[in-house]
Parts: structure tokens; C-alpha cells; sequence
């Protein structure tokens, strides 16, 4: 039985034999799915073009537009400070509501639904709602979410930290259920401290759980798009003397839908570009942020 | 028990294999039926008439066993399904082109409709698009008109007659007068002019348009986008916007994110002014039956012979790369609409007034009111507004210059505005053209 090759041995399992069927409609889902709309974009954005039939390349033409546009340019900056408040708020605040609610207080379960609740909402409602509030709110003081950047900024942040904490939150909770009782008694005799135990042994215990939740927030944060639209979709406009104006509050995502709908015919192929760079952007910050956590996680 | 669960993967697989393989028997019955006589597949872009043109497609179909099929895209997603459908195999045979933006975007898609027997129904000219060839690529089939709609019985409760509003000064001195006395009175001069999307293009769409068709006049007409604008009527717009904001139920602060719903307010009878157009009608003339339409008076000279703006986006356009069985099945179905009583009857209920010969009479009151004022030898206000450039980025930033104006009124913020309206034009154009 050993001296079979691999191949061999591979062959006489019955269920394998038949693997090629099972991964077949996956792969051929994947590749009609994902990999062939995804070399096409690659392509049309080379390209200038109304209707994807009609393409014709024109080189790298479409990246120049794309880098030299102001609004392009802002709104990168914009949402990468995004990301990154998101990030650290919606990440703390998780982690502290895990925390509050593996301490065995009553109605611990009730708690964790509630909070995880308002991931449910599709992001256009939640959108549409929290502008109704926090209209409700500016209007006393006679302005609105649509006439100042920070309001939108806050705005969005707030929206993002109550729809997003209770989803992180059921991540570290579990996280936090697997740190082994033990190290927790060992520490406890040790004499350690409540603070001590909770960065000498617990975190690091559940880093894999802030790696997942970290490039989680990341990426939500760069690819967020409905919210974006329903909140502020883009006002208030910086109106330049020119005429032009840059949407203050219009984050990358939205910046590439306006591109390709509301300006003119020709710039189909600048958005196309535009979504290639944020590809890359975003696919490069997730794979660097891994990299990065996974070194902290510890082997339990 | 590996091997039953694998029998049973395997069956749940063919099952998926089979259910998409195999093609429901109706639909391919109808393919073959298309594939012989041609087969009519309209993008309509009104979400409020798709009820009527479903019931129009049905009524079609069941006379003559042509399939027809209406799809409808969804509010302010037109231009977006438009470029998706136009990219499938299946593309709309009928498809809607209103703008001169529109026939710089989709002329090579469209059949030349010069000479072609739905051309020959028309009885005018006035509402065709032609590309700069010189290619009949669209033409109109309902016209509509857009002003200040009024409920004359508020009007007179509150000691005023229509009569007596003949232009900006008596129109402003009767709004005020109003306002003034909202309290005592229980309603208020203007229904809300709310900026939000489904409201803000009564004012950056359509009362901009006073701005435009002045400065169209003086310049003698203009046959394609003019790549800069004057701002020589800015003033004209803004005595109108002012007049309209301020003497209002909504406090002007309160606009920028709506949800006052104007059309209610002035059919519960909490406003005389209503910014709106003919489509209205429907809507209006059942809570105020005396409901009729004004000019935008505005300040500028003359504007007592002003009439209403006249004019449409409803223009129809043949896709020119369909099969040629479908492009005459499309054909026929069009003069069949403009021909037929009942079909005709049908669809000039929904859009107002058809310009064909044999179409049925309008009995909209509000286009009846635009015909009283050309007949008494008033000018029609053309719709200018048709060639904004870029129209939707344009628009957009002239909503966010309004919105920083209505909070705070002062002469910074509505040179913003102004910025907006004459130098964003030349940008757009610029974005469009260049």
C-alpha cells in the first residue's frame, strides 16, 4: 500500500477520483464570474469606448487623465483618512464591547444581538436614515449634513462604527471565548494585574481575530460605496473659479461611479483606469496589512 | 457514507446543470416567433408611464402576436441602463434620446428617421433632434410644459385675482403679500423648494432654463451647445429663486435634504405656487380642479407677452443596429401608437399631448393653458435647459451652491451660484468636448 505513488494512490480514493466534477462548475463559476470580467476590465481600460463592443485602445492615455484628476486625487486622500479613523474607532470599540460581554454579565446573548443588529441594514436604507437624523439634529442649528465636510465626514464615521462594531464584535468574541483558561489562571497567579493580563496574554491570544477584523475595516473602509452615496453622495462642492468643483465628501468608489456615469462619453475608459489603480491600491494595502499582523499572532 | 454523499452531490449537480440548460418552452416560443416577424423591445425612461406602456405593449401584442416588451429604468438611471442594455445581444429596439447631449452620445446608434413613415404622422417639426449631419436621430412624441402652477381659489381667498399678476412686480407683490399673512391665512405663498434629488431639477432643470432661453433669444437662437454663457439673466434667475425661497412654507435653511413633498403641499391646499410641469396634471387636478400654469415672470422686459416653457426629452430613436426585422416591427408599433384611437388615447392621457396628426386630443389643462397664451400671441419659452453640458455633474454642482446659498443668502455665497451656473457650463463643455 505505502510503495504506491502519490498519483497512484490518489486514483483509488473513490470521492477523489471525481474531484475534477466538484471543483468544475466552482472553477468555471470563478473564472465567468470573476476572472473574465476582471481580465476584461483590465483591458477596456486601455481603451476608449461608449459600449464595451465598440473599444478601441489607446494606450496608457486613461491612467494619465486618471492620475492628473484633481477630484481623483482628493478623494483618495479623503478616503484613505476614512480608512483609517474607521479603522481604530470601529476596531477599540468592538473589542471593548467583546470584552464587556464575555464577562458573563446577564443578558450577555440579548446584548450581542441587538449590537449585531444593524449589520442587517443594507447600506442605502442606513444611509437615508442617518441623514434623517442627523438632519433632525443640525436642523435646529439651521445647517445640514450636506453643508459642511466634517459633518459628512463625522457622519459617515459615526454611521460606519454603529453598523460595522457589531459584526467585529461577534469576531472577537469568539477570539476571546478561545484564550485558554489556563494562561488566564497561570497569569492571575503570577500576580498580574487586570491591564497586564489583558495585553500580555489576552491580545496577543486573540490577534488572529484583530488581523481578520483590521484588513476587514481596511478594506471596507477603501471599497465603501452605498453609505457614501446614500449619505452625502459627495456634497457639499468645492466650487473652483474655473467653474469646476470638487466633491468634498466623494470617496474613491463613488469618484469611479461618477466617472463613469455622470461625466462625459469619453471618460468611460479614465473610470476603468481609475477602478485598475484602486485595485491594486486596495489589494496591496490588504495583503501588506496581513503580512504585517500575522507576525504578532502567537501559536497556541 | 462517503459514497451517499457523494451520490448525493452528484444528483444536486446535474439538477443545477439540467435547470440551466433547459429554457422554459414560452420563452422559446417567443424567440422563434421574434426571430420571423421582429419583435419590439422599448427602454422607456419615465417611471410614471410604465403602467400605460405595459397595458399599450399588451394591448399590441394581443392584436397583432407581435412581442413587444417595455423595461422602464428605475429614476434618474437611465443613461446608466441604457449603456448596460445597449451592450447586450438583446438590445432596445426603441430607446429614448431627449438631449442634443443625448445625440452626441447615442447618433451613431440610431436610425435616421428622416422620411420614415412615423416621421410622416408628425405634425411638426419642433420637437425632432438632429445630429450635425444633419440625421433625423430622435423624434418627439409628447411635448410638455413646466411653469409656476397655481390654485386660483387660494388666490382669491386671500383677496387676489389672477388677473392681476402680469409680471415679476405684481407677481412678487401678490407672493409677499401672502406670505406676510400665511398665519392669518392658514397657507402660505410657495410650496417648498426642496434640493434634494427629486426635487432640485425643478429649479437647476427647469427654472434655470429663464436664464438660458433669454440668453438664447439675444444670441438669435441656438442650434447646438454654446461653449460659454453670458450669465446676462442671473439677476432674472435669482429675483425668481429669491421670491420662491423666501416667501415659502419651509424655512430656507430646511431644504438642502427635503422630504416636504411639494406636490402634496399644494394639493392640500397649504400653497398657491407649485415649480412644476404639465405632467402634473394628473396629479393636481383632482384636489384643484381650477389648478392653472404661469410664466416664470422674473424682471425681464417685455415678459408680459412671456408664455410657458415648451418643450420635451420624450424623443423617440430606432436602434440602427438592430435586425432589420426589428427595426420594422419597431416601426410599425410606432405608428400603430400614433394611430391607433385607443393606444393613441391611452398614451396622450399619460403624456400630455402627442404632436401627430391622427393622435388623440389632449385634455391637459395646463397645455391647454400654454396653447391660451401662444394663441393670445404670448412667446414660448423653448427648452434651452436641453443642452446643459454634462447635465447630471452640472446640475449636481449647482445643488450644492444653492444649498450653501439658501442657509446663508449672502453676496459671496450667490456669486458661488453664479459661478457654478456660467463658469461650470464652460467647464462641462469643455469636459464634454475637449
Amino acid at each position: 500500500m505505502n510503495k504506491q505513488s502519490p498519483l497512484r494512490r490518489f486514483w483509488k480514493t473513490p470521492l477523489r477520483r471525481w474531484a475534477w466534477l466538484f471543483l468544475g462548475p466552482v472553477t468555471a463559476a470563478f473564472a465567468i464570474g470573476f476572472v473574465w470580467p476582471f481580465l476584461q476590465g483590465i483591458w477596456l481600460s486601455f481603451c476608449k469606448f461608449k459600449l464595451i463592443k465598440d473599444a478601441k485602445f489607446v494606450g496608457f492615455s486613461n491612467y494619465a487623465k486618471a492620475l492628473t484628476d484633481p477630484s481623483f486625487m482628493h478623494s483618495f486622500w479623503y478616503t484613505a483618512l476614512f480608512a483609517l479613523v474607521s479603522l481604530v474607532l470601529i476596531n477599540v470599540l468592538a473589542f471593548a464591547v467583546a470584552l464587556a460581554l464575555t464577562q458573563g454579565i446577564r443578558g450577555s446573548n440579548l446584548f450581542r444581538t441587538v449590537f449585531f443588529m444593524p449589520n442587517l441594514i443594507g447600506g442605502i436604507v442606513l444611509g437615508y436614515i442617518w441623514s434623517m437624523i442627523f438632519d433632525g439634529i443640525l436642523s435646529r442649528y439651521g445647517t445640514s449634513i450636506l453643508m459642511e465636510t466634517k459633518y459628512g465626514f463625522w457622519g459617515l464615521i459615526i454611521l460606519m462604527c454603529w453598523q460595522q462594531i457589531g459584526y467585529m464584535m461577534i469576531i472577537y468574541i469568539a477570539g476571546l471565548q478561545a484564550v485558554p483558561g489556563d494562561m488566564l489562571e497561570a497569569a492571575k497567579i503570577d500576580g498580574a494585574n487586570k491591564w497586564q493580563t489583558l495585553f500580555r496574554v489576552t491580545i496577543p491570544n486573540v490577534m488572529p481575530s484583530i488581523t481578520i477584523c483590521t484588513f476587514l475595516g481596511l478594506t471596507n473602509g477603501f471599497k465603501l460605496f452605498d453609505q457614501n452615496l446614500a449619505l452625502t453622495a459627495g456634497q457639499p462642492f468645492l466650487i473652483q473659479a474655473d467653474g469646476s468643483s470638487i466633491k468634498t465628501t466623494e470617496m474613491l468608489a463613488l469618484n469611479i461611479y461618477n466617472t463613469f456615469y455622470t461625466s462625459n462619453s469619453a471618460s468611460q475608459g479614465t473610470a476603468q483606469a481609475k477602478a485598475v489603480l484602486f485595485f491594486i491600491l486596495v489589494a496591496g494595502l490588504g495583503l501588506a496589512q496581513l503580512a504585517f499582523t500575522r507576525k504578532r499572532e502567537v501559536q497556541q | 457514507m462517503k459514497k451517499i454523499l457523494a451520490l448525493i452531490l452528484c444528483l444536486a449537480m446535474v439538477f443545477a446543470l439540467a435547470a440551466c440548460g433547459e429554457k422554459p418552452a414560452a420563452e422559446t416560443k417567443g424567440e422563434e416567433n421574434g426571430a420571423a416577424a421582429g419583435s419590439v423591445y422599448w427602454l422607456n425612461f419615465k417611471p410614471e408611464s410604465d403602467e400605460v406602456l405595459q397595458k399599450v405593449a399588451e394591448l399590441y401584442t394581443s392584436k397583432t402576436g407581435v412581442p413587444v416588451k417595455v423595461v422602464t429604468a428605475a429614476s434618474g438611471t437611465y443613461s446608466q441602463t441604457l449603456t448596460s442594455e445597449m451592450d447586450k445581444s438583446s438590445a432596445p429596439t426603441l430607446f429614448v434620446v431627449g438631449t442634443q447631449a443625448g445625440v452626441k452620445d447615442w447618433a451613431d446608434y440610431a436610425l435616421d428617421l428622416t422620411g420614415t413613415p412615423i416621421a410622416q404622422e408628425l405634425n411638426t417639426d419642433a420637437y425632432n433632434l438632429y445630429d450635425e449631419n444633419g440625421k433625423l436621430v430622435s423624434i418627439g412624441y409628447c411635448y410638455e410644459c413646466y411653469g409656476i402652477i397655481v390654485n386660483p381659489d387660494l388666490l382669491e381667498k386671500a383677496g387676489h385675482s389672477l388677473d392681476e399678476i402680469k409680471n415679476f412686480e405684481t407677481l412678487k407683490a401678490v407672493a409677499e403679500d401672502i406670505h406676510a399673512r400665511a398665519e392669518e391665512l392658514g397657507f402660505d405663498a410657495f410650496s417648498s423648494s426642496d434640493m434634494d434629488p427629486s426635487s432640485s431639477w425643478r429649479f437647476t432643470g427647469h427654472m434655470a432654463n429663464l436664464e438660458y432661453f433669454y440668453e438664447e433669444r439675444d444670441a438669435g437662437g441656438w442650434t447646438e451647445c454654446p461653449a460659454t454663457l453670458t450669465g446676462a439673466y442671473m439677476d432674472n434667475f435669482k429675483n425668481l429663486y429669491d421670491l420662491c425661497i423666501n416667501n415659502s412654507l419651509t424655512d430656507p435653511k430646511d431644504l438642502a435634504t427635503g422630504g416636504h413633498d411639494a406636490e402634496n403641499e399644494f394639493k392640500t391646499g397649504k400653497a398657491v405656487f407649485f415649480v412644476n410641469g404639465s405632467w402634473e396634471y394628473g396629479a393636481v387636478s383632482e384636489a384643484v380642479p381650477n389648478a392653472t400654469m404661469i410664466p416664470y415672470y422674473c424682471g425681464v422686459e417685455g415678459e408680459e407677452k412671456a408664455g410657458l416653457n415648451c418643450g420635451t426629452e420624450n424623443c423617440w430613436a430606432i436602434n440602427g443596429k438592430a435586425s432589420e426585422a426589428d427595426q420594422k416591427a419597431t416601426m410599425d408599433f410606432l405608428v400603430w401608437c400614433v394611430t391607433d384611437p385607443e393606444a393613441s388615447r391611452m398614451l396622450v392621457d399619460s403624456f400630455g399631448v402627442m404632436p401627430y396628426t391622427h393622435a388623440a386630443e389632449s385634455t391637459n389643462g395646463f397645455l391647454a393653458a400654454a396653447n391660451e397664451y401662444s394663441n393670445n400671441g404670448c412667446y414660448v419659452m423653448d427648452w434651452a435647459t436641453n443642452y446643459q453640458p454634462n447635465v447630471d455633474d452640472y446640475r449636481a454642482a449647482l445643488v450644492s451652491a444653492l444649498n450653501a446659498y439658501n442657509a446663508d443668502q449672502s453676496a459671496e455665497n450667490w456669486a458661488t451660484v453664479v459661478t457654478a451656473f456660467v463658469d461650470g457650463w464652460a467647464t462641462q463643455y469643455q469636459n464634454a468636448n475637449g
